[in-house]
């Protein structure tokens, strides 16, 4: 909103520094700036009027403008198509500072030579200056004008912008603003009564009104003037709205919107004439039933929308935009003003159901009060009759189904300190309200209020709405800052928590940068990392998404991680170590998806970077299963790793990863296909672990093991095995047997020293006993008995 | 020869090979030709036994003596050699130092990660608890809950991303949270007061990307509910976060702002790090930044959850948390956070 300080100090007083002022407003709510319009932006732009309009003699679409400052007319190029002999403009020597038009930029007017004739100087449009965005022709000032001043003089104001809560509609207007501000200085509003001829005939017999939908429609009012005469507003009327930020029209449409803008009640004048049958019926839509709003467009409503119609058709959006076919015109002579309230919630259903929204539209979605109809009514035929001229009819239509008495609200000066923490007294707190039109009397108990809320203010039907009044006078600065003062509750921080912060610091220990990519994405995307098809599960879709890449939630890390890692190989020639730990969405019947934290780890080979020293870091499907090794035992957990079948991954180079029998992720090589789908050509090996899956297995408290007292005895051995036989098999051999400590593989070998079909594997073993030292007969008998197991089931022998 | 006579020869000799020996090595194998089990030395002491009195007193003075004398010069010529050794090493040639080191590969966490980490710390030490809740909402925990029933104003500032995927046969729309608000409803639903959370997550706006604006980004909710808590403790206890986390001496505002669910409401900015307060453009000329949204906990919501107001009282608030490492390090372009682009992130 914004609003003139001279219009403003028509109501108020002012007397504070603009900065303090806009301080306090945007202190007490709404946020506040001063804007200055005219001042020393417009050095060098005076006020002319157009004296002689000629044609260019090169260029059909321009004309040389002479223009009359007074003491010197100059003689410049112009092409706008709205040049009128006698107007008052706007006119900007060369040197002057303007907005360009078409960039936006501000700039420094030099003389210049338009298709062969010089011109020096430009009249002006509003873009030009600053005003407006409108740029389609030139800005016609007013006829009282002075010819030669500079523009700042006559033009200039200083306007308070305020943003204004969606709670707060009263502060869309003049009036509603000077209200705060006397209510936050200390000063009081004086509204000019307002009073007019009724000369006309008696209004009801006139037109009729009625309304079918009370529920979408509290109130109605209207007016008539007959015997208007269409024309400009007079020039302070449009310099007001011009500095308010909107455009003059004509007289009658320009008093609506400037009472609009005053009162906050959106008003709409009818041309009596093209209102069939006189009567005017406030209903619902037809489904399908279409409208002309004024801008030209066919709009087509449906049931719950509510319209103004005559005894025909419709004729208005009510609340959002008149009609065309009853729209005011340079021929209108009589108007039928409508000033209504209409249900918030209704309107914004049609606003953003038509994509439409107005001024109007604006204010009652917000709530206009069903009193503020009548005033604003008088004061808008008021300034019709000064300006228009005509007659109004007697009396006013006002049907009011939606009639309530206001009820007063109690008000607790202790709850009031309760809630604010502060001390008020009961007297703080009835000046606080009173100077915001809050009307109090005392309650039975001290201290206690009965508090009337002002007509103008929708926003407040509770104590705590009260509360807020008082505190934002009064000044949250005022508040005092304390410390919560009861006990802490008790804390049960979610297991899942401490989880991810515990492997999310391994891995950056381990090397791996974290990163967090959109939860949302494509099913394209999703269907890049898998060479197997239809995606399982299917991906939830979204109703209205932004952009076709933004289209799905993701049920899998993998594709954004890999599309991350692609993008990065470009600038990176070392290894990439990249990890994301975040939610997959997995849809469920009737119910919201479950949100599964999981974890997707890249490791790609280095891309040829070289260094004076670099150690041959291997990266291979070993590099990923020791990353995934040296994460479990991080957190105390043993895995054992199975044969899996993941389609992203490379077929026998992928393994699953089991803690306690669950299956908990997986490992592996990526699939050359998924590879190539990215455009990736290093070697890229991945993990994916189900947090949710790890969480139960990560709780355990270990108990203590104490520390071995007695000298571990250590055996070697080398197995010639078949080649078919795992590690893993090997391992669980001679890890069952007791007093076996660490065990190592510390070669595997394939080649000509071994049969063929066959690999030899060499293990170090160590026996250690918890309380006594052992003996080298000891540990050899209990390899004799590995031996023995490893060759009964294995089929190894001792590698000669 | 005496016994006498061959400790003397066995004392000039031993000592004029020690004297010849250069290396520790050579010197460990003196000691075992010269005061090993098999040395003359010990073959002399053990055949003591068969001398006289007299002689076994004076070749055994002798042996001992010699003993003591090859032990010392042992230990002597063995420090001598260490003191060389060290001093040779030093006096080598050094290396080029500034050749660059083994490089340790070394990950960071996301700069969003540990901004939360840090905020969540602040809360965890004033008693809040880290709680966590779904993204993907009823439009009831997202608005109705929140008195942001369908067509009202406020919705309109949150533009939401809809799922396509009802329950209740489609009777309760489903949506991407658009802030972590909801999450207030869901905790209250289930912990009766007393209680302290903040809720750090993902949130999602219909939102076209650019240079201040992306459809997913983080917040951080907090919720304080029990007898007596007023909107003094509300502001101390941001200002003792704001505090914490920016420093003793930048200047906070904390002034009225409306949010549906809170009443009163509130904002609070800080003072601008660049212009410090007298404007420029980072803080569109009016010096402060805002930083979150707060208010007392509207006894709608409280009745709605079933805490009665007249006992119970409450403060919510809500920040965005991409704003805040923004601020601190000056990053002009808010998708560079969900960019992975690794020359960004590891300088975090």
């Amino acid at each position: 909103m914004k609003a003139s300080m001279s219009w403003l100090r028509d109501y108020v007083a002012i007397d504070l520094p603009l900065g303090e002022l806009a301080r306090k407003l945007t202190m007490a709510g709404a946020e506040a700036t001063v804007i200055q319009i005219g001042g020393d932006r417009w050095q060098g732009v005076v006020i002319g009027r157009i004296a002689a309009i000629d044609l260019h003699p090169n260029a059909d679409r321009l004309r040389l403008v002479t223009v009359d400052l007074g003491t010197q007319q100059p003689t410049v190029v112009c092409g706008a198509p709205n040049l009128r002999l006698g107007d008052k403009i706007a006119f900007a020597h060369t040197g002057a500072e303007l907005i360009d038009g078409y960039s936006g930029q501000r700039a420094v007017l030099k003389p210049a030579r338009i298709r062969g004739v010089t011109s020096s100087g430009m009249v002006c449009s509003e873009k030009e200056l600053g005003i407006s965005d409108s740029h389609e022709g030139i800005m016609v000032l007013s006829a009282d004008a002075p010819l030669g001043q500079p523009l700042a003089d006559f033009l200039g104001d200083t306007v308070l912008d305020l943003e204004v809560t969606p709670n707060r509609p009263d502060l869309l207007s003049v009036i509603g603003v000077a209200r705060e501000v006397a209510a936050l200085t200390g000063q009081s509003v004086s509204v000019a009564e307002v009073s007019y001829p009724e000369a006309g005939p008696l209004v009801a017999e006139e037109v009729a009104v009625e309304i079918a939908d009370p529920d979408l429609c509290p109130r109605y009012c209207a007016s008539l003037i007959s015997g208007i005469k269409i024309g400009d507003s007079p020039g302070w009327l449009k310099e007001r709205l011009t500095a308010c930020g909107m455009r003059p029209i004509n007289n009658i449409v320009d008093v609506t919107n400037y009472v609009m803008l005053e009162y906050g009640q959106p008003l709409h004048g009818f041309d009596y004439d093209k209102i069939r049958d006189k009567k005017i019926i406030v209903r619902r839509a037809g489904e399908g039933e279409v409208l002309v709003s004024l801008d030209g467009v066919e709009r087509s409503l449906n049931r719950e929308m509510l319209v103004i119609a005559d005894s025909r058709r419709m004729i208005a959006i009510a609340g959002v935009m008149g009609g065309a076919n009853s729209e005011v015109s340079r021929d209108t002579t009589s108007i039928l003003l409508e000033s209504a309230s209409f249900n918030p919630a209704s309107i914004h259903y049609t606003s953003h159901g038509l994509g439409l929204t107005s001024e109007a539209s604006m204010r009652f979605e917000r709530a206009v009060r069903p009193e503020l109809t009548l005033p604003a009514l008088r004061r808008a035929t008021q300034l019709m009759l000064e300006l228009a001229g005509g007659q109004a009819a007697k009396g006013i239509i006002d049907v009011y189904p939606g009639q309530k008495e206001r009820q007063p609200i109690n008000l607790r000066t202790s709850r009031t300190n309760q809630i604010l923490g502060m001390e008020l007294t009961a007297e703080q707190i009835a000046a606080t309200l009173s100077s915001l039109g809050f009307e109090l009397q005392k309650a039975a108990t001290d201290g206690d209020f009965r508090v009337m809320v002002p007509y103008w203010r929708s926003d407040i039907s509770l104590e705590v709405d009260l509360i807020e009044e008082v505190a934002r006078v009064v000044g949250y600065e005022a508040i005092p800052a304390t410390m919560l003062s009861s006990s802490m509750p008790r804390q049960d921080p979610a297991p899942i928590l401490g989880l991810k912060k515990e492997v999310r610091q391994g891995l950056a220990g381990f090397g791996f940068q974290e990163v967090i990519t959109y939860s949302l994405t494509s099913r394209e995307l999703l269907e890049k990392v898998v060479t197997a098809h239809p995606l399982k599960p299917a991906p939830l879709h979204l109703a209205n998404a932004m952009t076709a890449d933004q289209e799905y939630l993701r049920t899998s890390l993998r594709g954004n991680l890999l599309s991350a890692l692609a993008a990065n190989i470009r600038h990176e020639d070392g290894a990439i170590r990249l990890f994301e730990l975040g939610r997959v969405y997995l849809p469920r019947d009737n119910a919201l998806p479950d949100e599964v934290e999981m974890l997707c780890g890249l490791l790609a080979a280095s891309g040829g970077e070289k260094s004076w020293n670099a150690s041959s870091e291997t990266i291979d499907f070993f590099a990923v299963k020791g990353v995934v090794e040296s994460l479990l035992a991080h957190l105390y957990i043993a895995g054992s790793y199975i044969e899996a079948g993941d389609s992203g991954l490379r077929p026998g180079w992928q393994a699953a990863v089991i803690v306690n029998g669950d299956k908990i992720g997986v490992i592996g090589e990526l699939h050359s296909k998924v590879a190539e789908a990215f455009e990736i050509l290093r070697p890229v090996y991945l993990f994916e672990v189900s947090l949710a899956a790890l969480l139960p297995h990560a709780l355990d408290c270990r108990p203590f093991q104490p520390i071995a007292r007695f000298p571990a005895v250590v055996r070697d051995i080398a197995l010639v095995v078949d080649s078919r036989v795992s590690h893993q098999q090997v391992m669980g051999i001679i890890r069952s047997f007791a007093l076996v400590g660490k065990v190592t593989l510390f070669d595997v070998y394939t080649g000509r020293q071994v049969p063929p079909g066959k690999k030899s594997m060499a293990y170090r073993i160590s026996f250690q006993s918890k309380d006594h030292t052992l003996t080298d007969e000891q540990a050899d008998k209990i390899l004799k008995e590995i031996l023995d197991r490893l060759a009964g089931e294995l089929g190894a022998s001792l590698r000669a | 020869m005496s016994a006498i006579q061959q400790l003397e020869e066995l004392k000039t000799t031993a000592l004029a090979e020690l004297d010849e020996i250069a290396d520790l090595r050579r010197l460990a194998s003196w000691r075992v030709r010269y005061l090993g089990k098999k040395s003359r030395l010990t073959g002399i002491l053990r055949g003591l036994a068969g001398l006289s009195l007299e002689e076994k007193k004076a070749v055994g003075a002798a042996a001992n003596k010699l003993k003591l004398t090859l032990e010392e010069g042992f230990e002597q010529w063995q420090q001598a050699l260490r003191d060389k050794r060290v001093l040779a090493s030093t006096e080598k040639e050094g290396i080029d130092i500034s050749l660059p080191g083994r490089f340790q590969p070394a990950g960071r966490l996301h700069p969003v990660t540990q901004v939360t980490a840090e905020i969540n710390d602040i809360f965890i030490s004033m008693g809040f608890e880290v709680v966590e809740g779904p993204e993907v909402e009823l439009d009831y925990y997202n608005f109705e809950a929140l008195n942001i029933p369908r067509e009202h104003p406020a919705r309109d500032t949150m533009a939401t991303l809809w799922v396509d995927h009802g329950t209740d046969g489609g009777q309760q729309p489903m949506l991407l949270r658009t802030h972590t608000s909801p999450m207030q409803i869901r905790v209250m639903e289930k912990v009766p007061p007393p209680l302290r959370i903040v809720v750090p997550g993902k949130v999602y706006r219909y939102e076209a990307t650019d240079a201040t604006h992306i459809p997913m980004f983080y917040q951080i909710e907090g919720l304080a509910v029990d007898k007596g808590i007023t909107m003094a403790d509300l502001k101390g206890t941001l200002y003792e976060f704001a505090r914490r986390f920016f420093g003793e001496d930048r200047r906070v505002r904390f002034r009225c702002d409306y949010f549906p669910f809170v009443e009163p409401g509130a904002e609070m900015a800080i003072e601008c790090a660049v212009c410090r307060g007298s404007g420029c453009r980072l803080c569109g000329s009016s010096g402060w930044i805002e930083i979150l949204g707060a208010g007392m906990v509207h006894p709608w919501v409280l009745e709605r959850v079933n805490i009665d107001p007249e006992i119970y009282s409450g403060f919510a608030f809500g920040m965005g948390i991409e704003r805040i490492p923004m601020l601190r390090y000056g990053v002009d372009d808010i998708r560079l956070f969900y960019g992975s682009d690794l020359r960004f992130l590891r300088q975090f």
